[in-house]
Order: C-alpha cells, then structure tokens, then sequence
C-alpha cells in the first residue's frame, strides 16, 4: 500500500516526463545513431556508413567557414552583449534619473520581444540598396565609398547579420545586468565614493566583480546562442551569397532538406550537439568551482 | 559567498583616499554630454528602424523610394488590408492559435510537475530534476532530423499538434523551474491546512497552490507567449501546408511573394511586431520578473 501510494505520486511529473523524454531525449539520442548512416527523407534503405559522415565534414569547406561564422558571431557578441551591455547597463544605473532610467530600459528592450524574422526582414529592408536606409545614410553623410550592397556581397553579408543580432540582444542582456546592479549593496558605492572613487573606478572595482555570477550566465547564454543561430540567417541570406553566411545550423538545414543527404545533416546535428554539451560542461564546472571557493 | 567580492572591493578605494583628485569641472561636463550622446543615439538606434517601418506601412512606393526619411503623404490604412488579403490575417490566426494553446498545455503540466516535485515525496525526484536541467541545455537544432520522422509516425506532421506538442516539450524545464522557485516559498503550512479540511493533494493543487501562484504563471504565460509567437525552425520544418504557417514562417514566404511591392510587406511586419510590443509595454513587470527569476535561479 505505501509503496504503491508512493509510486502514485509519479502522476505529478509523468506528463512532463513523457514528452520531454519522447520529444527532446529520444531524438538526440536518435540523432546520433543516425549520424552513422547514409540515407534520404524518401530512400526506403538507409545503409551504414560508420563515421564516414563526420569525414565528409572534415573535407567539407563549406562546413569549416559555417564553424567559423559561428565562432565570429560569438566572440562579436560576447563584445556587445556582454562587454557593451554591462556598461550600459552601469551607466543606466549611475547617470540616469530614476524616471527617465525606467523609460530608457523599455525602449532598448523592446527590440528583444519582436520576432527575430520580423526583425531580419526588416533589417534586409534596411541593408537593401534600392529603398535601405543604410545607403542612404552613408550617402548623406559623404561616404559613398562604404556603400555596399550589404546582403548581397560574400565579404558583408555575415557581418550585416551579426550588426542586426546586437541591435536586437542589447537591451535584453543589459536589463539582465541592471538587475544584477541593483542587487549590489548601495552602501559600497558610498564608501567608494567617500573614499575619493570616482564612477569609473567604482565601475572597475565594485560593479564588475560584483556582477561576476550574471557575467557568467550571459557569456554562457552568448556562447550557446551564438552556436545555434539559425532564425536570422535563415531569413536574411539563407546562407548566401555563395555559402559566405552559411552556419552550422543552416548548413544542417540545407543538407537535410534541400539536398536530402540526411545523414550527413545529422552528422553536422551531432556537432552541434556537442559544441552545446562541452559549454553547458563549462558552466557546471564554472558554478561548481564557485561554490567551493565561496 | 556574497561576502568575499565586497571586501575585495572595498580595499581599492582605501588606497586612492589620500591621493583624492578633483576633476576639472570640463572634463566632468564632457563626460556626462558623452554619455548622453551615447545613450540618445542608442535610443535612436534602436527606435528609427521601427519608425521608418510603421511609417513606410502607411507610403506608397514611390514614396518608399523618394523619401524614406520623411512621414507618409497620408494614412493608407488599405495596405495593412491588402497585407491581411496576402496570408498576414491566416498566419497571424495561426500563431494565435498555436500560442495560446501551448501557453496552456506547457504552464499546466508545468505548473502540475513543479508541485509534485516540491511537495510530494517521488521517488527519484532527483533523476527527475536533473532530466529537466538537461533539457534546459539541448537545443531544438540537434532534434530536428530525428523529430521529422518521428512527428511523421505520430501522424501529426504538418498539423498545429506538432508545433503545440514541441513548444510545450521544449519549454516544460524551464517553466517547471521558474514556477518550483516559486512554490518553494509558499509555505508548507497551507497545503497542511488545506489537508486538515479534507482536500486531496490535486484538490490542494487546483484550488490553492495554483491561484496563489498566479504572479508566476502569468510570467511563465508571458514568457511562452514570446517564444511561441516567435519560434521559428520548428515552424519551418514541421508545417509545409501554406493555410497552417504561424507568423514567423509565413513572412518570410510573403516576403518572396510579394517582392517588391514594399508598403505591403511593411505592414505585414508592423502587424507582426505589434502584439508582443503592446503585450510586452502592458506587462512589462511581469515579464523582466519572469525572466530575471527564471534565469538567476
């Protein structure tokens, strides 16, 4: 009776379970196994093929720029979002009045709650060299040589994605920082500045290392996100011009559905699975040493 | 452990105290003009480009092109009409739809999860918890290939179940973890008392535990609201039907249709952008609580 009343009590999580074990375990798990085999959406045969896949990537030019473009993405992100945004959101906190401050915040964040297509769109809009205002802006300002047809050319393209992917993530990670400063005791910044510290030094010595646990995070959040953008390049390039934008997540995309080569795209999954485990790994070893240090 | 890092602070300024520097009061002036030209310019920044597409969803073409820095002529609400005819008005029912729905199913089993793992004793509660903060780390991209078969098998490939079913799996760790911290805190005493006048554990549950946790799950609700209006590689892989595609998808398919016939297009983003924007302004607090909490804990 107790042990059946006590296995009852699984009737609370057994929803959850199931379809995070069915949905998000059972196919990365999948995914794996497939990754050692040749096969297509609509071939009835998938033969095996040992790690000839994960050859195929290594021989793959296309697959080292995508690694690449990722990887840039990252550390571009990690300037912005992190470096930039802790900045923000310290200048926020010091030199703006409460009100105003408040009205600040809202207006950087709201980037962050339209849709990344909506966002990418409208960006290409932006970078379009017929009705963008991006030219014309430059125009204006007698620049007429950094013109560029921003999307379109293989040396602009990843790099207008990235430009528009801080636009919309900056006031995101700088609320995320602003809650962190708020957390911090006010009475440290007096006694700094009694002792003769001024804003920039109290920035330097009591805001970042205070703010070091969401500093974290955020690089953690950057990295990962970096690592996994699909939803920008998707809509802007596609991956284009000429695979210049292409990402691990858009090349996966584009092998599995486009040129059906299927194992091959879960080979690139796989990757991309364990690029997200060896950063999740260094964000339990993060905590994990924190705690003992503390 | 918030200890060591204020005494590590609070050792620089002591040193700097007697070498105390005034600053020139222009040096102080330029600082705080920079600032604000920095700050003013992000606020443009980031407000232009929505500007120039809610005015240039009121233009015609050609003033599209002639002058994309000015206000439009006059208001030709027509475009969002002819936006609406062009798919927005059918995506836009759909991510209603989706959204909703998955709003529902995820904070529900979420929220019912949360509760059995704070209050009733599981028996390996713990292999429970760390499956769910596995989840938290796995992303969709790695699923997809595996999912494509799978949803097909399930016979729900290419209908609103297989999004719903995916929002509501991907999402259910990180709402079971937002709602948990929240129930933490309810205290024991109430599900005692609850007890004591005869209410089973799932009757304690629906009439108590859940409204007292209503500030979280409107949170929670928010949060899901914003992930599912703006998911987007499920929507694209799973659904291929043009009558079935959310938002997010079907912009992107208006978008080649449409081509250059730009006021349109304009208002199908602007009609897009605008709910999250209204939602997010109205329930602002809700929202950065939401995603403070469930992302500091």
């Amino acid at each position: 009776m107790h042990v059946v009343n006590r296995w009852r009590s699984w009737a609370w999580v057994l929803p959850a379970l199931t379809l995070l074990l069915v949905f998000v375990y059972y196919p990365i798990v999948e995914n794996l196994r497939l990754s050692l085999y040749s096969w297509s959406a609509f071939s009835a045969q998938p033969t095996f093929v040992g790690l000839d896949n994960y050859r195929t990537a290594a021989g793959d030019p296309v697959f080292w720029r995508a690694l690449r473009n990722n990887t840039v993405f990252a550390v571009t992100s990690l300037v912005f979002q992190v470096g930039f945004s802790l900045v923000l959101a310290a200048v926020l906190e010091e030199f703006v009045h409460q009100r105003l401050r408040g009205i600040l915040r809202t207006i950087y964040f709201i980037p962050a709650v339209i849709s990344i297509t909506v966002a990418g769109i409208l960006f290409s809009f932006l970078y379009n060299p017929q009705i963008g205002l991006l030219n014309r802006l430059l125009d204006a300002v007698g620049l007429q040589s950094w013109q560029h047809s921003w999307l379109g050319e293989p040396s602009t393209a990843m790099w207008s994605i990235i430009a528009m992917s801080q636009w919309q993530s900056i006031g995101y990670t700088a609320i995320l920082f602003v809650v962190a400063i708020q957390r911090v005791p006010r009475e440290f910044y007096e006694a700094a500045r009694i002792d003769g510290a001024g804003k920039i030094r109290s920035f330097f010595s009591i805001t970042v290392p205070m703010v070091r646990e969401m500093t974290t995070l955020v690089t953690i959040l950057t990295i990962s996100g970096a690592f996994l953008v699909f939803n920008e390049v998707m809509v802007m390039t596609a991956g284009g011009p000429s695979n210049s934008s292409q990402v691990l997540g858009t090349w996966l995309y584009r092998n599995a559905f486009l040129n059906d080569d299927m194992g091959y795209a879960s080979a690139i999954a796989t990757v991309i699975f364990v690029i997200t485990l060896l950063i999740g790994a260094v964000q339990i070893y993060v905590s994990r040493r924190r705690r003992i240090e503390w | 452990m918030v200890m060591t890092a204020p005494t590590k602070a609070g050792t620089v300024p002591a040193v700097t105290s007697r070498s105390r520097t005034v600053r020139p009061r222009w040096i102080r002036s330029l600082m705080s003009v920079l600032v604000w030209a920095g700050l003013g310019l992000l606020v443009i920044a980031v407000l232009y480009p929505l500007l120039w597409m809610v005015f240039s969803s009121f233009k015609d073409n050609r003033e599209v092109f002639d002058s994309p820095w000015g206000m439009p002529g006059r208001l030709r609400w027509e475009n969002f009409g002819k936006a609406g005819n062009a798919g927005v008005v059918r995506y836009f029912t759909n991510s209603v739809i989706v959204t909703s729905l998955s709003i529902l199913t995820t904070v529900l089993i979420s929220a019912w999860a949360a509760f059995g793992l704070v209050r009733q004793k599981i028996v390996g509660g713990g292999i429970v918890l760390g499956l769910l903060l596995g989840g938290l780390m796995l992303a969709p991209t790695v699923a997809l290939i595996p999912l494509f078969g799978l949803l097909q098998n399930l016979r729900i490939f290419d209908t609103y179940w297989a999004l719903i079913v995916l929002y509501t799996a991907f999402r259910i760790p990180f709402t079971t973890f937002l709602i948990r911290a929240y129930m933490i805190d309810i205290s024991p005493e109430v599900d005692e008392a609850a007890k004591l006048d005869g209410c089973t554990p799932a009757q304690t549950f629906w009439r108590i535990i859940l409204p007292m946790s209503r500030p979280i799950l409107v949170s929670a609700a928010l949060l899901q609201a914003l992930f599912a209006w703006n998911e987007f590689v499920f929507a694209l892989v799973f659904v291929s039907n043009g009558d079935l595609k959310t938002l997010p998808v079907g912009l992107m398919d208006m978008q080649s249709r449409l081509l250059t016939d730009w006021p349109v297009q304009f208002a199908g983003l602007t009609m897009a952008a605008l709910p999250m924007i209204v939602l997010f302004l109205i329930g602002q607090r809700q929202f950065l609580q939401g995603l403070t909490d469930g992302i500091g804990k």
